[in-house]
């Protein structure tokens, strides 16, 4: 009984690093459009961000790295954009390849700049053990992650920037007529959307390996809770991830890891039968 | 027009340019196994993908062997010259670029692969073509093709002396926990044979897919079912997940011990030795091994290499797999495969892991198993040792307990 109880807060962790690898994603695939397999390279360009910062600052490497992760990621990501999405949007299948192409490159950059094997990030003191089945580390996570949906919200809905971008989001023309420069929001929005996988990837460091393929490992998670939650849908997402992370942990629980990924997929294409614009749908008066 | 026909053009005079030099090129090496004053010898690991994490210090210990037989007069009074190519973690491709190793650039031999399943690729490409593969990884027994060396061990000189030390220790309980393919299955059936045989309880088994990072259900589960010790066979990345999520749960070595048999010096590196000190590894050599042989080795390896770059088993059994083949060329007098294979029967060398024989019969080797402890520094100790070589028993004939895995 108590390892089943168990797997609540394990369902929930799970749901929180699925949130944190998603939300960038929201932005870019969710908002934009963008089909960016290169998302999961700027996770671990995060992750690398905290390995480099190590030398400097030793164990708080990780706290340091949050801000410096989301800098470099969305760097790359607005060099990615500026350089080659933009003259692909409205192609998503171009987009698709290319951004594959581009995640290829840069696994094979970071595997000639680290090194094939994994490197190590040490966690803080503070954040090695904690009570029971619950680690600090993981708590840390959860902490992180609503940190961040509450930031993108008030980024979102409180500030000029933010309503900008939703206006292109929900009409792009009505929103160019209008004045607003569409160009500079999608640099902005990408920017944002590496920037929070940059953040993700710090936060990775804590529970997972650390090398050139990091990024493929969590590309696929990211997709789903995007798709299910619903394109570009805040809330969608954070529903998606804590059902997805549940639905992980039990299932798992009661058969085995193979096979929980099997019933969470099966969940998913069964859910997107019915919903297939995923859990909530931006109504808008638009006739496309 | 005129502008239209010169693109058309362009790449035509190079396509014809590239062809040309393709079929100048193999004009140059006609002769088996490379020129007058050379020998052509393929290298065949994933330079690229999953599995490169590993592979890509076999490749380079086994091109610091080349360089030193080199420097030490060559083969026959030849020099060898590598042909690397990638196998880029895909098995297809594995024996594809064995198909080309073998028919295009005419390599003596190949030393190559790491897991299983490329292996069993590669295998039937061999056999067909009657040219020899190393193959240098611990692996799960239950095969000997006449066209293989097997420099790792066999499940008897890593798996079953791993749980003999366990025995020893009074771990009754055993939890498995392994990657879902084809090494974690076999090895498992092994170890629930041996344990049902010696009075030991395999209380748990699961497995996860390659590349797998989520592991806080599992460590539940084991936390849970309160094992002596843990059997673990997860491989690659999986194995950082693992440790730094079980540290995290708050079980220790001493709480909670794990054997694990494909966690070398590189794989403590990226686990982190913080989360992994302290538990149980089982192979046939580490970096701390002492003889002179290994010495030598560790001192040239990381002069070649970086003072800051380890040493670990899988690539110790691809640098001795180089100086082998060129013994066994040696005492044949040829590089010609039948001829290699019947010389290297009975071959008998000093390496760094000890003293290391080719056992003529299933072409595996002689090798001692050793137990051993994760450092705080990231090395390893060894806590046991077999005292002398253990005769590779691929098919496990010599213990009653394994009646029946072979079949199955």
């Amino acid at each position: 009984m108590e390892g089943f109880l168990n797997q609540l807060p394990i369902g929930l962790s799970i749901g929180a690093v699925l949130l944190l690898i998603a939300l960038g994603l929201t932005f870019t695939f969710g908002q934009m459009g963008v089909i960016n397999m290169a998302h999961g390279e700027f996770i671990m360009a995060g992750a690398y961000t905290a390995y480099l910062l190590q030398g400097w600052t030793g164990r708080a490497a990780v706290l340091v790295a949050l801000p410096v992760a989301f800098v470099v990621a969305g760097a790359l990501g607005l060099i990615l954009e500026r350089l080659a999405i933009r003259h692909f949007y409205g192609r998503p299948l171009d987009t698709l390849l290319l951004t594959w192409g581009v995640s290829l490159v840069l696994q094979q950059l970071a595997r000639d700049l680290f090194g094939a094997p994994n490197v190590q990030v040490q966690a803080p003191e503070w954040l090695q053990g904690g009570p029971g089945i619950m680690p600090y580390s993981r708590m840390f996570i959860l902490a992180l992650a609503i940190g961040s949906v509450v930031a993108v919200w008030a980024y979102l809905n409180r500030t000029g920037q933010g309503r900008r971008m939703q206006a292109v989001m929900q009409n792009r023309r009505l929103a160019a007529t209008s004045g607003i420069d569409t160009g500079r929001v999608d640099m902005r929005t990408f920017f944002i959307g590496s920037g929070l996988a940059g953040v993700a990837g710090v936060a990775l460091t804590l529970i997972g390996p650390v090398g050139p393929a990091l990024g493929t490992y969590y590309i696929v998670d990211a997709f789903l809770v995007v798709v299910a939650g619903g394109l570009g849908q805040l809330r969608g997402a954070v529903i998606a991830a804590a059902a997805l992370g549940l639905l992980n942990s039990f299932a798992e629980f009661w058969t085995d890891a193979s096979l929980a990924k099997v019933i969470v997929f099966v969940a998913i294409v069964g859910f997107l039968q019915f919903r297939p614009q995923g859990l909530f749908v931006l109504k808008s008066r638009a006739l496309t | 027009m005129r502008n239209s026909a010169w693109r058309t053009a362009i790449p035509l005079v190079a396509l014809v340019a590239t062809l040309g030099a393709c079929g100048a090129e193999p004009a140059t090496s006609q002769q088996a196994g490379g020129g007058e004053d050379s020998i052509k010898v393929g290298i065949l690991h994933s330079l690229s993908g999953t599995m490169a994490i590993s592979e890509v210090t076999v490749r380079d210990a086994e091109l610091l062997a080349i360089e030193e037989i080199n420097a030490a007069g060559g083969v026959l009074g030849k020099k060898l010259v590598p042909v690397v190519e990638d196998g880029a973690s895909d098995w297809p491709t594995f024996a594809e670029k064995a198909t080309k190793l073998i028919a295009r650039d005419k390599v003596a031999t190949v030393f190559g692969g790491w897991t299983s399943a490329s292996r069993k690729a590669m295998l039937p490409v061999f056999e067909r073509r009657k040219a020899l593969l190393w193959y240098p990884v611990q692996y799960e027994g239950l095969e000997s093709s006449p066209y293989i060396f097997y420099t790792g061990a066999t499940t008897n000189q890593q798996i079953v002396p791993g749980l003999e030390y366990l025995k020893e220790q009074g771990k009754k309980k055993i939890f498995l926990v392994g990657s879902d393919y084809v090494f974690p299955r076999t090895a498992n059936k092994v170890i629930k044979a041996y344990a049902a045989a010696n009075g030991m309880q395999v209380i748990g088994e699961e497995y996860t897919p390659l590349g797998h990072t989520e592991y806080s259900t599992l460590v539940n589960k084991v936390v849970q079912a309160k094992p002596d010790a843990v059997f673990n066979t997860l491989n690659g990345d999986s194995n950082v997940a693992f440790f730094k999520q079980l540290k995290s749960a708050g079980a220790t070595a001493e709480s909670l011990p794990t054997m694990s048999v494909s966690v070398a010096e590189e794989e403590v590196k990226g686990i982190g030795v913080d989360n992994i000190a302290g538990h149980l590894v089982a192979w046939n050599y580490y970096q701390t091994t002492e003889n002179a042989a290994n010495g030598k080795f560790v001192a040239a390896f990381k002069a070649k290499y970086g003072a800051d770059k380890v040493t670990s088993d899988p690539m110790e059994a691809g640098y001795n797999a180089v100086y082998l083949w060129a013994e066994a060329v040696k005492k044949a007098g040829s590089v010609e495969v039948e001829a290699v294979r019947k010389a290297a029967g009975g071959i008998e060398l000093e390496r760094p892991e000890g003293l290391v024989t080719i056992d003529g019969e299933n072409q595996h080797m002689f090798k001692t198993a050793r137990i051993g402890v994760v450092q705080p520094d990231g090395l390893i100790k060894e806590v046991w040792n077999s005292k002398e070589p253990i005769k590779p028993d691929p098919y496990l004939k010599g213990y009653p307990w394994a009646t029946g895995l072979a079949q199955g």
